[in-house]
């Protein structure tokens, strides 16, 4: 198959999963007519049509909870976020209700439900609409989480996520909906809670999620031409987390550098790094690196926002001083 | 890198050797082990091993050639490695100045925790106005290593506080550990000759250079040196006790007194008392040493050496438990190897065989040193002290000297002041 952006291979997961169960529906603002934000859901209304496409008020709090209590009731709803930012208006639906229904019901109630949305910064959309709040949903137990790279991965975890029968955050780089990628033509699942090894190295493991892989790729690139042979992870899963692929790397490298595009403070790499310290301590040949976004309101302004987000550059020069001697 | 081959010292008396032959050619790969040279001393040949691998990128001495212990005499590194103009003896002296230099940085470095250890030794001392200034090695410092070294080192039985840390602020990283060279081995082409290994037969056995040595250094002392000794009784129960509360002070540093430190404490205060002990006998004149580089018996598996603590007399306690934890450790191949000036300089000896649970024994004065302690283990024993009877821990320690450098009498003061700064120790801190 081709390559196609990531958006395409979000918007065919949603229609095969469409085509085949009829369970399947969409929920949020502006997806039928206007066909989306960031225009996955295009000419969706018109091949599926209103039962099924169903634009829905702004309030996340009414239309999270009426996918929460469809997916009780038997369907397998898919809730659309015009941006992650918004779930905090219907965090009560997320964080009480739908993660905590099956635990609470004593297994006689599921949410088969997916939450998408847009995360994180980078496309000047100010302070409001750049957090990346599935770190802070990735705590919470009774759901899953996940946050794709590149658009085989977005295909593979949607197929899974949309099949669980638990509630999945499916956190989609607001950065990356243009990025172009491989896609295979067979069916292919991607499970739930595996992170994977997209390039193998021996000096250091450079370990991210989301648009973060772009930074780890470029940090591959400088650290290569320097003679540092990295092996990058993409986490994939933040909710739960593969610390048994990071630990095999881990044991082969024997350094880490976690980084997070989400503020530093409070990034999931916070919760990753201290695992691995634990677990790990007698494999690591150096302090584990943290690298993540500085402790800021997200600038709208592009060149603020640029010194706020992490660059290769810096994460290289981290590792020169602080880890690998040249 | 490139990597220096020195000349190999073979034994306390050795200053130079010949190579009689080179067993590898320029450009030949090398591998730790490797045979390089046969090494002629007075007495035997001996094969040289590689200590360091890569490529013998340069011959600096030519078959034939006799250099002086520890000078240049090739190179080993990479084949793209730039390997420095045959050197002078001026450069040698240079490089050892750079390191001497180097060490001196990391003393720098450890600031912090030297200014520890001396606040403790502060805290010890009751007579701060004496105190002598303390020049810490830099092993003595916390060993910064990386976890992963850590383990490793347990792994492979390394001593961390020998290996040099290259990694960022001198960390040692676990290549700093795989990398580590123990000091060269020297193995001779005849058997070394241990007591492991005699079986009972008829058979005639090769000795080792070192034994070589130990057999021409024993007799030339035996025979030249009139020997008389003084034994004094010591009562080491307040020493036992303060190197008790110095250890637990010290806990944090890794540093330990033993024992024998306070010996060698000891011994150095008396000679710095009374000199005269800390001279050799030439001819007509005693030629007096301003330092006291104190030798220390180490028994080694192929015999026995005695390095000696240069310049002890600058050393307070705790470097002096630095100094000869560190001597020990090199002697038995961990770190850098012993230098041409410690074991060839020392002035005074000591041989402890306490280990072994000796009560006494007489030691044969290294020449051209004057005297040897000869110290047995520190044993409790039932005193007479005031009338009642205590358990006190009593140690021998025998005096060997040279009767050409003085007599019964001052033999029996300078004994004397051994026993009793051991007996009332808080003076060994000052």
């Amino acid at each position: 198959m081709p390559e196609i952006v990531m958006r395409e291979a979000i918007k065919m997961g949603l229609e095969e999963a469409l085509e085949n169960d009829p369970n399947v529906l969409i929920l949020g603002e502006d997806i039928g007519a206007y066909g989306g934000a960031y225009a996955v859901t295009d000419g969706f209304l018109k091949k599926f049509g209103p039962e099924r496409i169903k634009d829905t008020p702004i309030s996340e709090a009414t239309f999270i909870g009426t996918g929460i209590g469809a997916a009780s009731a038997g369907l397998r709803p898919i809730i659309e976020l015009m941006s992650i930012s918004f779930s905090l208006v219907g965090f009560d639906q997320i964080v009480n209700m739908a993660a905590n229904l099956r635990y609470m019901s004593g297994g006689q109630i599921h949410v088969p439900m997916v939450i998408r949305a847009p995360t994180g910064a980078g496309v000047q959309l100010a302070a409001t609409h750049s957090q990346s709040v599935e770190t802070w949903l990735a705590e919470v137990p009774g759901l899953y989480c996940v946050c794709p790279s590149n658009p085989k991965d977005a295909l593979g975890l949607l197929r899974t996520s949309i099949k669980s029968n638990n509630p999945v955050i499916f956190a989609e780089p607001a950065l990356l909906y243009g990025l172009k990628g491989d896609v295979p033509e067979d069916y292919y699942e991607i499970p739930l809670g595996s992170a994977s090894v997209s390039k193998e190295g021996k000096d250091i493991t450079l370990l991210s999620y989301g648009a973060g892989m772009s930074v780890i790729n470029d940090t591959e690139k400088i650290l290569s031409s320097k003679n540092i042979s990295a092996e990058i992870i993409d986490l994939r899963s933040l909710n739960p987390i593969d610390y048994k692929t990071i630990g095999k790397s881990i044991k082969k490298t024997n350094h880490l550098l976690a980084l997070d595009t989400a503020r530093k403070n409070g990034g999931i790499m916070g919760e990753v790094v201290s695992n691995i310290q634990e677990d790990f301590n007698d494999w690591l040949d150096g302090p584990i690196i943290r690298v993540g976004a500085k402790d800021v309101p997200w600038p709208y302004n592009k060149n603020l926002e640029g010194a706020a987000y992490p660059s290769a550059e810096n994460i290289v020069n981290t590792i020169l001083e602080k880890l690998i001697k040249v | 890198m490139v990597k220096e081959i020195t000349m190999p010292s073979m034994g306390a008396d050795m200053t130079e050797g010949t190579i009689v032959k080179w067993l590898k050619n320029e450009g030949d790969k090398i591998s730790k082990g490797d045979k390089l040279a046969e090494i002629e001393t007075d007495k035997t040949v001996v094969e040289m091993e590689a200590y360091n691998e890569g490529f013998l990128r340069k011959i600096t001495s030519s078959e034939g050639s006799s250099v002086k212990v520890g000078n240049i005499i090739g190179y080993i590194g990479d084949m793209d490695d730039d390997i420095p103009e045959t050197p002078t003896q001026n450069q040698s002296i240079e490089t050892k100045v750079e390191e001497i230099k180097e060490v001196s940085e990391k003393n720098n470095i450890s600031e912090e925790v030297l200014e520890t250890i001396k606040t403790n030794t502060d805290n010890l001392s009751t007579n701060k106005s004496n105190q002598v200034d303390i020049s810490i090695n830099a092993d003595s410092i916390r060993i910064k290593a990386s976890p992963m070294a850590k383990r490793l080192a347990k792994e492979k039985n390394i001593e961390l506080s020998n290996v040099i840390g290259t990694g960022p602020g001198g960390r040692i990283s676990k290549d700093d550990v795989n990398n580590y060279i123990p000091g060269p081995t020297l193995v001779s082409s005849s058997d070394i000759v241990s007591s492991k290994n005699i079986s009972l037969d008829d058979s005639n056995i090769p000795l080792n250079t070192m034994r070589q040595a130990i057999a021409r250094v024993t007799v030339k002392s035996k025979t030249d040196i009139p020997h008389f000794q003084v034994i004094v009784e010591v009562d080491m129960t307040e020493a036992m006790k303060m190197r008790e509360d110095i250890n637990e002070d010290l806990e944090n540093n890794g540093i330990k007194v033993s024992v024998n430190d306070l010996i060698l404490k000891s011994t150095v205060n008396s000679l710095i008392k009374y000199p005269k002990w800390n001279s050799s006998f030439d001819g007509d004149k005693l030629i007096s040493h301003s330092g006291v580089n104190l030798g220390i018996a180490i028994a080694l598996e192929q015999g026995l050496i005695v390095p000696a603590i240069l310049n002890a007399q600058n050393l307070d306690l705790i470097s002096l438990a630095v100094k000869s934890k560190d001597l020990g450790n090199r002697a038995k191949g961990n770190g850098n190897p012993l230098s041409n000036e410690e074991l060839t300089t020392g002035t005074f000896s000591t041989s402890n065989l306490g280990m072994f649970g000796t009560h006494s024994f007489t030691a044969i004065i290294v020449p051209p040193q004057s005297g040897i302690i000869a110290l047995g283990v520190v044993k409790k024993e039932p005193k007479i002290i005031n009338n009642e009877i205590q358990i006190r821990q009593i140690m021998f320690a025998t005096m060997s000297a040279d009767h050409r450098v003085g007599d019964g009498a001052e033999g029996a003061i300078f004994m004397n002041e051994f026993k009793q700064l051991l007996e009332k120790p808080s003076r060994l801190l000052l």
